[in-house]
């Protein structure tokens, strides 16, 4: 198989490149490859597509809690000062 | 002596553990270890309290503490014999022909999230949440390292002893599973 071909035929190189793209750089030489590639790709232009919203998603997770997030009961939170004060005390 | 003026301790459970508490557990997905982790984050705190200079905010602060150990948590949880990861490898092992061409059955479809908003919908997250649970835990870490803070490459590799080449690896073995999850889970 010719370099051409194999890069055209190559669509786990392709994810693999997709995924260094998000996170890294990629060199002049695989930005080529990558984008000859999805020009003739479409099933990887979806991974594409997909891997990026994924990564967000995944980001929006690990945000800032909100409102409706994860709560402490009282009980806990009233020990937890106490063993605080504790500590304090201590010194 | 603590400095006070900087720090205030007694208002700490008020001000600071529910927030701590959600960043532990969107992280470790453990309800107790998290809780464990809050009260273990104050303690070591109280312990370096002299050391806290007002830099940052004390809730920075305290976070960044909080962080520290759940990056240890991630260490022990990935360290050891890891068989999961061979039954993750081979999930994926039948996605691509030999000479790396998508298998018919496995290639990504447009699930119809692409093009709107599904950062807020949240049966979507709960599939994304389930999924990651079923990566194996040192794919999990490096994933959610990369993620959570967007973590410099090589503190990833240091802290969870993975090569550069290996962090490649994981990053993209991550991925394929974690993509052909949701769309199993969606569709």
């Amino acid at each position: 198989m010719g370099p051409l071909k194999k890069i055209i035929y190559n669509c786990r190189r392709a994810t693999f490149l997709i995924e260094k793209k998000l996170i890294d750089r990629l060199t002049l030489r695989e930005k080529m490859e990558l984008r000859i590639h999805l020009f003739g790709c479409s099933v990887c232009r979806v991974f594409d597509k997909q891997s990026a919203l994924i990564n967000k998603m995944v980001q929006q997770l690990f945000k800032a809690p909100k409102d409706d997030g994860a709560h402490l009961d009282d009980n806990f939170k009233q020990e937890l000062q106490h063993r605080i004060e504790d500590e304090l005390n201590k010194n | 002596m603590l400095a006070t003026s900087l720090l205030n301790p007694h208002k700490w459970v008020d001000n600071h553990a529910d927030y701590l508490y959600a960043y532990a557990i969107s992280r470790i997905s453990d309800d107790e270890q998290a809780r464990d982790l809050v009260q273990e984050v104050f303690l070591a705190a109280l312990e370096k309290a002299d050391k806290f200079e007002g830099k940052s905010s004390e809730r920075t602060w305290l976070t960044a503490i909080l962080k520290n150990k759940i990056i240890d948590i991630y260490r022990k949880r990935s360290s050891g014999l890891n068989n999961a990861v061979k039954v993750a490898e081979k999930e994926q092992e039948d996605f691509f022909y030999e000479d790396g061409h998508w298998r018919e059955e496995h290639w990504p479809k447009e699930l119809g999230f692409e093009d709107t908003d599904p950062l807020h919908n949240k049966e979507f997250n709960q599939v994304l949440q389930r999924c990651m649970k079923k990566l194996p835990k040192l794919w999990l870490a490096v994933f959610t390292m990369k993620h959570m803070e967007d973590e410099p490459t090589e503190n990833i590799c240091t802290e969870l002893k993975v090569s550069s080449a290996n962090f490649w690896v994981i990053i993209h073995r991550t991925k394929l599973n974690l993509r052909a999850c949701l769309q199993k889970n969606w569709i």
